[in-house]
């Protein structure tokens, strides 16, 4: 019993130096946003909101913000579709080449960041595409399209395979069927894809920073005041860009674990 | 005889290399309520996904009504079907779920929700229309799915297994319901099962399936007393079969010589017997007379008593005839505690000609 108790002591232990390491640097960066000093150091200043309201006041901080959300939106729905076809397909049909063809939507994340970034770019550059809003999207789609199908791969998994027969035994076409059996069923993965790819797209500098060119989105912008000068700004910006991201995959999370909490308590 | 609805016409069904359904033939009648059975992989299930146009049949032809049906997508067929999980939608609730055929058929919403009030009153569950369906008990999902099914008025009903996940009790009050409203509405249903019980209790005709095959087709006394072959006789449960050859035949008497003896055998149907050949009979446990004392004359065999299996008012005893096989035999409780039998004690077996049946060869 007693080293039962410190086993627990112990985990417990671990898990909050797990959860001080992820969270320490944004707490911190949160603190420093509302820090009158200049640089981060320890006694604090006063309080402020100098930092918010000058980026308030820079346009190029709304520019990022509104070409972040455009493509953010975007992607998440382009690649929450994608995300759906594909896992609908690995789902509904069996055919030869699955294996391939599993392998290779499930490629992209494992390519490095940078090497898929300068093809991006050499490949937007040759088509004519390169620096607008357009590459964005489709880079991050091809990024994130992966974790929507996934997503909604997991969910059609834990589907009663007769529930699609059973509509077209009532009366319903395959499109029919579809609209309204499946993507019903998939409804909570749908949202907490679409809120999930949002945000990996919304946090995404890498390949941004890459080929935005004058199209910067908010993770370059942070870049590039960062660059300059140390700058509290930057945790300014970072309290935006976390709070929106955080509330996203909590969004998807929250989704995702009520819907298994129900039907898990009327299985019982 | 009332007209034939559906027709299967050598049906055949692989998949790949396996043979599910081999050249089948049978017709099922207007208002009639058939059920399949057969053990699991007998080929069953794909016989009424082959109605349902889930599956298409590899040869031959699948009528309704005069009308070939093997290529008619499901949706556009008017066969609906209770799956064995149910299969209901979860995301809808109760009355959303038995709107749902009458959705894809275009009635419009007030029309629909009327009709699936009306049925899920009908079915007894009209308090819980607006009930989520996970929160349903077994029974009320069970009648949820039925409503779904009958609420767009078919000809033909499908049933797969819908009573296997329910407990006992239920199943009696679940079957007295279908027997109920198929007599009601005159439709045909068509009930695939394993349940022996099941198939006898409700079905007017029964089709026992084996490897594909038809084994017999049949009304549930005929199947249960005079069994067409040995997998029948197996299938439907206590019976014992007696092997032997042919030694002569008179009238509608036939001599069946074995190693348990000579037996007269009363036959007429299918199979006739050809003196020489190979032949085996089935008597029924529970038609055996059983006595402690040798009886003068007839068809009788000495055993030893084995083991006893009691199950209520009836009592199956497990006997060993002389050659070491096993002879089965049911009697009431309350003879049986008349008897004064001893485990390993001798007791004779004893039947009359017409009591056993003549299966042939097979």
């Amino acid at each position: 019993m007693k080293s039962n108790r410190m086993l627990k002591w112990f985990l417990y232990g671990y898990l909050a130096l797990v959860l001080i390491f992820i969270f320490a640097p944004i707490i911190f960066s949160v603190i420093f946003s509302f820090n009158s000093d200049r640089f981060p150091t320890i006694p604090l200043g006063s309080f402020t909101l100098k930092w918010y309201e000058t980026i308030w006041q820079d346009p190029d901080v709304w520019e990022a913000a509104r070409t972040s959300l455009i493509v953010s939106f975007s992607v998440a729905t382009i690649a929450t579709l994608l995300g759906f076809a594909t896992a609908y397909t690995d789902y509904r049909y069996r055919f030869k080449l699955k294996p391939l063809y599993l392998a290779l939507i499930l490629l992209p994340p494992t390519i490095p960041l940078i090497i898929m970034a300068l093809a991006m770019l050499a490949w937007f550059a040759k088509i004519g595409l390169a620096g607008t809003v357009t590459s964005i999207i489709i880079a991050h789609s091809v990024l994130t399209a992966p974790f929507a199908m996934a997503i909604i791969r997991l969910r059609l998994s834990q589907m009663d395979a007769t529930l699609e027969a059973a509509a077209w035994n009532l009366g319903a076409d395959q499109w029919r069927a579809l609209r309204r059996v499946i993507v019903p069923f998939c409804r909570p993965a749908i949202v907490s894809s679409f809120c999930l790819t949002a945000a990996v797209s919304f946090d995404e500098f890498a390949i941004a920073w890459f080929i935005s060119g004058l199209n910067k989105t908010i993770p370059v912008i942070i870049l590039e005041i960062v660059t300059g000068n140390i700058d509290p700004q930057v945790n300014a910006i970072g309290s935006f860009v976390f709070l929106t991201s955080i509330t996203l995959v909590v969004i998807a999370q929250v989704v995702l674990m009520t819907r298994d909490k129900k039907e898990k308590v009327n299985h019982g | 005889m009332a007209d034939a609805l559906v027709e299967f016409d050598s049906v055949v069904k692989r998949f790949g290399d396996f043979t599910a359904v081999e050249t089948m033939n049978f017709t099922i009648d207007e208002g009639e309520f058939i059920a399949i059975m057969g053990p699991s992989g007998c080929g069953k299930t794909t016989t009424l996904r082959m109605l349902a146009g889930l599956e298409e049949p590899s040869e031959g032809e699948i009528r309704m009504q005069g009308r070939v049906m093997n290529h008619l997508p499901p949706h556009e067929r008017d066969t609906p079907m209770v799956w064995q999980s149910l299969a209901l939608f979860p995301f809808l609730n109760a009355r959303e779920n038995v709107e749902f055929g009458l959705e894809m058929r275009g009635v419009d919403a007030a029309a629909r929700t009327k009709k699936a009030l009306e049925w899920l009153d009908r079915l007894e569950i009209s308090e819980f229309a607006e009930r989520d369906i996970n929160s349903l008990s077994g029974g009320q999902k069970q009648r949820v799915a039925l409503a779904r099914s009958l609420v767009t008025e078919p000809k033909i009903l499908l049933l797969d297994e819908p009573l296997s996940a329910l407990d006992a009790n239920l199943v009696i009050r679940m079957q007295s319901m279908l027997t109920r409203l198929q007599r009601e509405l005159g439709i045909t249903f068509v009930y695939v099962t394993h349940s022996q019980s099941e198939a006898f209790a409700m079905a007017d005709r029964v089709v026992i399936m084996s490897r594909g095959h038809i084994a017999q087709i049949g009304m549930p006394r005929d199947i249960y007393r005079a069994p067409e072959n040995r997998f029948v006789a197996e299938f439907v449960g206590r019976n014992n079969i007696i092997s032997g050859t042919v030694k002569s035949t008179s009238g509608k008497m036939v001599t069946i010589a074995g190693s348990l003896g000579q037996f007269k055998v009363a036959f007429g149907g299918a199979h006739q017997p050809v003196v020489g050949d190979a032949a085996s009979f089935v008597i029924a446990a529970d038609l055996v007379h059983l006595s402690t004392t040798k009886p003068k004359a007839g068809n009788m065999i000495e055993c030893s008593l084995i083991s006893e299996e009691f199950i209520g008012s009836v009592v199956t005893l497990f006997l060993e005839a002389p050659d070491g096989s096993e002879f089965k035999v049911q009697i009431q409780e309350r003879e049986l505690s008349d008897m004064d039998l001893k485990h390993m004690g001798r007791v004779f077996v004893s039947w009359a000609s017409d009591r056993a049946h003549f299966i042939g060869a097979c």
